[in-house]
């Protein structure tokens, strides 16, 4: 034990956060979750066989492939995988039977949709069925036909990035107004303060349909998610704001914040360059545990209607499907998005209950 | 405390008005108002337009507009729903009474199992009950209540052993007598108070273990079993009153989550609550709607607020109010 605070000195703050970080089980499982899924929506054209407006009509409500891949066939011979191709028992009702005489092939490294990733345009696709008029649905089809697979991807770009760049405006926001607020103190402080408590005041889901409600029910989907993004953090900001004001009140009464002065810097360059760097640790781990509000909110608009529009997909939107009663029951694929919000707040708050230990400067090592 | 109590509430006036004005301004900035909707059927001409929009209390600048809706609302009167056509007061209050029954039920729900399984995983650190409380921590703190809720649904409908959504059996509810409604309703309350409730408890619960387990270590409860006290007598005379000292303002808080916090879960479940009403009300633009509710949601997250300070105030001596 006497030898773990010099240890901790040799090894640097970012270093030791990392360890202790590390021996944290549960928070390394998030931040593999997190990774994986972050890779896969980046990739998303990629691994997805499909592009996401992409219509097979004809068989809309499949029900998912991922529980019929064989990879062998009724006699026992290897075959690599497989399905059997599917027909629809008649044109009213969306049941399927699997034909057992016609296996579909699955190829991996197949040339399908062209797309365009960054910068690059390609038509290469991890995987895809042999035969183009047999769509491979691994979570099913929607009502539409389009791939839920091929969504999911694509709508958690929409539901993953909305929290990163949600947190990154409202914690902006944050800092600057609790460090303008803690520096100066005084009628600034008093003014802010009195903002912030109203903005806490202000009952949350019912401001935010009433902002969302402003920018009119008909907008194109990329302003849709701006305005998704930009509503959620106006009401998120006022939390950190005053948590940041309390970190600074104590740091400004540093002698190097006195020398700073005294050398005759720039009030704000001394808020930004000497006073809110020390705020950081209290920044990361609210950040990564603030993350979900944003994931959650995206969601909640979007099932509401006034989120991200069609045919964009989100991981809220694609939930609508399921408030439907009857397709909870016919299509139960309908809340596979669910999963995917599910496993991406868990991850985001094992991580940051993780982080929160390792900062802990109190926590035992 | 009084004096604590009157300052507080003396802020509370001043706040609603804020609170009312910027609804009132964000509604008015929103496009269209409650009769453009209507302006589509060429049926109704221009002078009815104009005249609904007079008897809507829609024509006139928004000072004026505002002006006229706080003297009435400082009266007690909010007006008529545009779309329902009957007082607000009467409409919000019997959708206020059916949210209140969801979320305090979920409220009675959470407690009565956070206490109890908090301490015991605390008492017993490490143990089964204690892995099975930090696994069911974790699942209610991480699950979407959207994605819980439409699971219930899928297995009430599933399974038909309870309804898919509503308060009480639409057809035969007036063939019911007294008793059976109570029941009717209950067994509709069940699944979206497990929803709400066990994603409530999650956090309380271990907030008592975490408290729990601080306060077993403290000198005064190594004293009461130095004396010879059983470990029962140790647990909840000595530990529990002091480890529950700090859950008592999340109570207060989670008195003023309320009204709000149901809000998806009643979507969910087609629960004829405030969040419906809502919804609909500010999708429709029907203004004295959604001023009232938000008026009202405002007031209970105060009212929560307060109650959780005068709370702490009265079971911590150390913590001085006045």
């Amino acid at each position: 034990m006497a030898a773990s605070p010099s240890a901790s000195l040799a090894t640097g703050p970012w270093r030791t956060l990392w360890r202790r970080l590390r021996k944290n089980r549960w928070a390394m499982v998030g931040l593999w979750v997190l990774g994986l899924l972050y890779l896969a929506v980046v990739f998303a054209p990629f691994l997805s066989p499909y592009g996401y407006t992409t219509q097979f009509r004809e068989q809309n409500w499949h029900p998912p492939h991922i529980t019929r891949l064989h990879l062998w066939d009724d006699a026992g011979t290897f075959q690599g995988p497989f399905v059997y191709a599917s027909n629809r028992l008649d044109e009213f009702t969306s049941e399927y039977e699997e034909d057992r005489a016609k296996p579909v092939e699955i190829d991996f490294f197949v040339r399908g949709e062209t797309y365009s990733f960054l910068g690059i345009e390609s038509n290469l696709h991890l995987f895809g069925s042999r035969d183009p008029t047999r769509p491979i649905f691994l979570f099913g089809s929607d009502k539409y036909g389009r791939d839920v697979f091929t969504r999911i991807l694509y709508g958690g770009r929409i539901s993953m990035s909305v929290g990163l760049l949600g947190i990154a405006i409202s914690m902006t926001i944050g800092l600057l107004v609790g460090g303008i607020a803690g520096y100066f103190g005084g009628r600034t402080d008093f003014l802010l303060m009195r903002l912030v408590e109203l903005i806490l005041a202000l009952p949350g889901l019912y401001l935010i349909l009433v902002i969302r409600q402003v920018f009119g029910r008909d907008v194109p989907s990329t302003q849709s998610y701006l305005i998704v993004v930009l509503v959620l953090a106006f009401i998120g900001w006022a939390g950190n704001a005053r948590v940041i004001r309390g970190m600074v009140l104590s740091i400004k009464e540093n002698e190097y914040v006195t020398a700073a002065e005294a050398l005759g810097q720039r009030r704000l360059a001394i808020i930004v360059r000497h006073i809110l760097p020390n705020t950081l640790s209290f920044v990361i781990v609210t950040a990564t545990l603030a993350v979900p509000y944003y994931i959650l909110g995206e969601v909640a608009l979007s099932f509401l209607s006034v989120g991200i529009q069609e045919p964009e997909a989100s991981w809220g939107n694609m939930l609508r499907d399921a408030q439907d009663v009857r397709n909870l029951t016919d299509f139960p694929w309908v809340v596979v998005p669910g999963f995917f919000i599910f496993l991406a707040v868990m991850a985001f708050n094992f991580l940051g209950d993780g982080l929160r230990d390792a900062a802990d400067p109190r926590a035992l090592e | 405390m009084g004096v604590f109590i009157a300052r507080r509430l003396l802020a509370v006036p001043p706040l609603l008005l804020a609170v009312s004005f910027i609804t009132f301004l964000l509604l008015d900035a929103a496009p269209g108002d409650y009769v453009t909707r209507l302006a589509e059927d060429p049926h109704i001409s221009a002078e009815t337009l104009a005249e609904l929009r007079h008897r809507y209390g829609l024509d006139g600048s928004l000072v004026e507009r505002y002006g006229r809706w706080l003297l009435n609302a400082v009266q007690g009167d909010f007006g008529y729903s545009f779309s329902k056509e009957i007082g607000v007061f009467t409409l919000i209050g019997e959708r206020l009474g059916n949210t209140l029954l969801l979320s305090g039920s979920a409220l009675l729900l959470a407690w009565g199992m956070a206490l109890p399984l908090g301490v015991v995983a605390g008492v017993r650190q490490g143990s089964v009950l204690d892995k099975v409380v930090s696994f069911i921590s974790f699942f209610g703190l991480s699950i979407p209540r959207v994605f819980f809720a439409l699971l219930m649904v899928m297995f009430a409908a599933t399974t038909k052993w309870f309804p898919v959504g509503g308060m009480r059996d639409l057809v035969e509810w007036d063939t019911f007598t007294p008793w059976q409604k109570v029941v009717d309703v209950a067994h509709h309350l069940v699944l979206p108070t497990i929803v709400l409730g066990t994603t409530q408890m999650a956090a309380y619960m271990r907030q008592m273990r975490a408290e729990m387990v601080e306060t077993l270590g403290k000198d005064f409860v190594r004293t009461a079993r130095a004396k010879g006290l059983s470990t029962r007598q140790v647990v909840w005379k000595h530990a529990f009153g002091n480890a529950v000292n700090p859950l008592i303002t999340l109570f207060g808080y989670s008195l003023a989550a309320l009204l709000t916090g149901s809000f998806l879960v009643e979507v969910v479940f087609a629960w004829p609550g405030l969040a419906r009403l809502t919804v609909d009300a500010v999708f429709s633009q029907d203004e004295p709607v959604v001023m009232a509710s938000v008026v009202m949601a405002t007031v209970m997250l105060v009212v929560g607020n307060l109650i959780a300070d005068i709370l702490l105030g009265a079971v911590d001596p150390r913590i001085g109010v006045g």
